[in-house]
C-alpha cells in the first residue's frame, strides 16, 4: 500500500463517518462542521487526484457556507448547541430505505460496471492552465452560464429575505389586495397555527383598506387575533 | 485509489445524504442532506475525470457545474428558510404542509 493509497483511505473513511455523523449529534452546530470536515476529505482526495483547482475550490467554498450554516443554526434552531438530546427525524423508515437503497444501487454500479480506463497514467503538467483555457476557450458558454445562474441566485435570495415583501412586512402578515375594492384579500391566509403568527388587521379607517400594504398587523406572536375588522361596515370612508 | 473505490466512497456518501434529506424535520438540516449529496457527485465527478477520461479539461466542467449547484441551493434554500420564517414562525418541514393533498 503505498502513502497514496493509505492518505485516500484515511480520507475516505474521515469523509464517510463524518458524513454519517452529521445526521447523528445533537448539536446541529457540530453538525455543520462534521460536514465541513467531510467537504475538506473529499477535496483532499481531489488533491491527491490532480484537481487542484476544484479541491482548493470546494475547500474555500465550503469553509465559508459552513460557516454561514452554523450562524443560521444559532439564529433559527432550538437546540443549536446540543445541551438536550433531540430527535428531529420523520419518516424514519422510508429514510433509512431510501438511503440505503440508493447507496447500494450506486455502490453496485461503482464496483460491478466496466468503466473505461485512463490511457493517460500521468496528469498534464498544468490541469489549472488547461482548465483555464477549456474555461475562457471552448467551454465558455458553460462558464458563462454557471456565472449568469449564481448572478440570478444572489438576486432571488436578496429578493426573497427582504424583509419589505411585496405587500408589506413580510413578518407582519401582509396579505395581497382584495380582487375587488374592498374585497377580501386574493392570497392565501395563514392558517392560525399553534402559538403562531397570525395576522391582525389594525382597522384604524384611514383611507379605506384598499391598500393592503398599509396594513401594519400585529407581530406580536400572541397567536389569538384572527383577520378580523376588515371592511366592516360602517367602518372607515370606503 | 481505484476509480472503483473511489466510486464506492461516493456512492456512500449520495445515500447518507438521501437519508439525510429525507429524514430531518429541520429545513435547515435537509440541506445539509443535499449538501451531502453534492459532495458524493462532486467526488464521483473528480474520480471520473482523472481516473476515465485522460484528464481532459472538459471533464472538470462537470465539477465546475455541480459546485456552482451547490452555491446556488445554499444561497437559495437560505433565502427561503428566511422568507419561510418571516411568514409563518416554522422552521420545519412540519410546518410546510399547505400542498399536502
Amino acid at each position: 500500500m503505498t502513502g497514496a493509497d493509505l492518505a485516500f483511505w484515511t480520507l475516505a473513511a474521515i469523509a464517510v463517518i463524518t458524513g454519517w455523523r452529521v445526521f447523528r449529534t445533537d448539536s446541529m452546530v457540530r453538525a455543520t462542521f462534521f460536514l465541513l470536515t467531510s467537504f475538506v476529505a473529499v477535496g483532499a482526495i481531489l488533491l491527491l487526484l490532480a484537481a487542484s483547482y476544484l479541491g482548493f475550490a470546494l475547500i474555500f467554498m465550503m469553509a465559508v457556507e459552513m460557516t454561514v450554516m452554523a450562524l443560521f443554526m444559532v439564529m433559527y434552531m432550538m437546540n443549536p448547541a446540543g445541551l438536550n438530546p433531540m430527535n428531529m427525524i420523520h419518516q424514519p423508515g422510508t429514510a433509512v430505505a431510501a438511503g440505503v437503497g440508493v447507496g447500494a444501487v450506486l455502490a453496485a454500479v461503482a464496483l460491478w460496471v466496466p468503466f473505461p480506463h485512463s490511457a493517460a497514467a500521468v496528469p498534464p503538467s498544468d490541469p489549472i492552465a488547461a482548465l483555464g483555457h477549456e474555461l475562457l476557450g471552448g467551454s465558455m458558454l458553460v462558464f458563462e452560464s454557471a456565472g449568469v445562474t449564481l448572478l440570478a441566485a444572489m438576486i432571488g435570495s436578496v429578493v426573497l429575505s427582504s424583509r419589505a415583501g411585496r405587500y408589506g412586512a413580510a413578518d407582519e402578515g401582509s396579505l395581497p389586495p382584495g380582487l375587488e375594492p374592498g374585497g377580501e384579500p386574493a392570497g392565501r391566509r395563514p392558517a392560525p397555527a399553534d402559538g403562531g403568527h397570525t395576522h391582525m388587521h389594525m382597522g384604524d379607517g384611514t383611507g379605506g383598506h384598499m391598500d393592503m400594504a398599509m396594513d401594519r398587523g400585529g407581530g406580536d406572536g400572541s397567536g389569538d387575533h384572527d383577520h378580523g375588522g376588515h371592511a366592516a361596515p360602517g367602518e372607515g370612508p370606503a | 485509489m481505484t476509480l472503483h473505490t473511489l466510486l464506492l466512497v461516493a456512492a456512500l456518501l449520495v445515500g447518507i445524504g438521501v437519508y439525510g434529506a429525507l429524514s430531518q424535520q429541520s429545513i435547515v438540516m435537509l440541506m445539509m442532506g443535499l449538501e451531502l449529496l453534492l459532495n458524493g457527485l462532486l467526488l464521483a465527478a473528480g474520480a471520473l475525470w482523472a481516473l476515465a477520461a485522460d484528464f481532459t479539461p472538459r471533464g472538470q466542467l462537470l465539477a465546475i457545474v455541480i459546485m456552482a449547484v451547490m452555491a446556488v441551493e445554499m444561497a437559495v434554500g437560505f433565502a427561503v428558510v428566511v422568507a419561510v420564517y418571516r411568514q409563518r414562525r416554522v422552521d420545519t418541514t412540519e410546518g410546510l404542509d399547505t400542498l399536502r393533498g
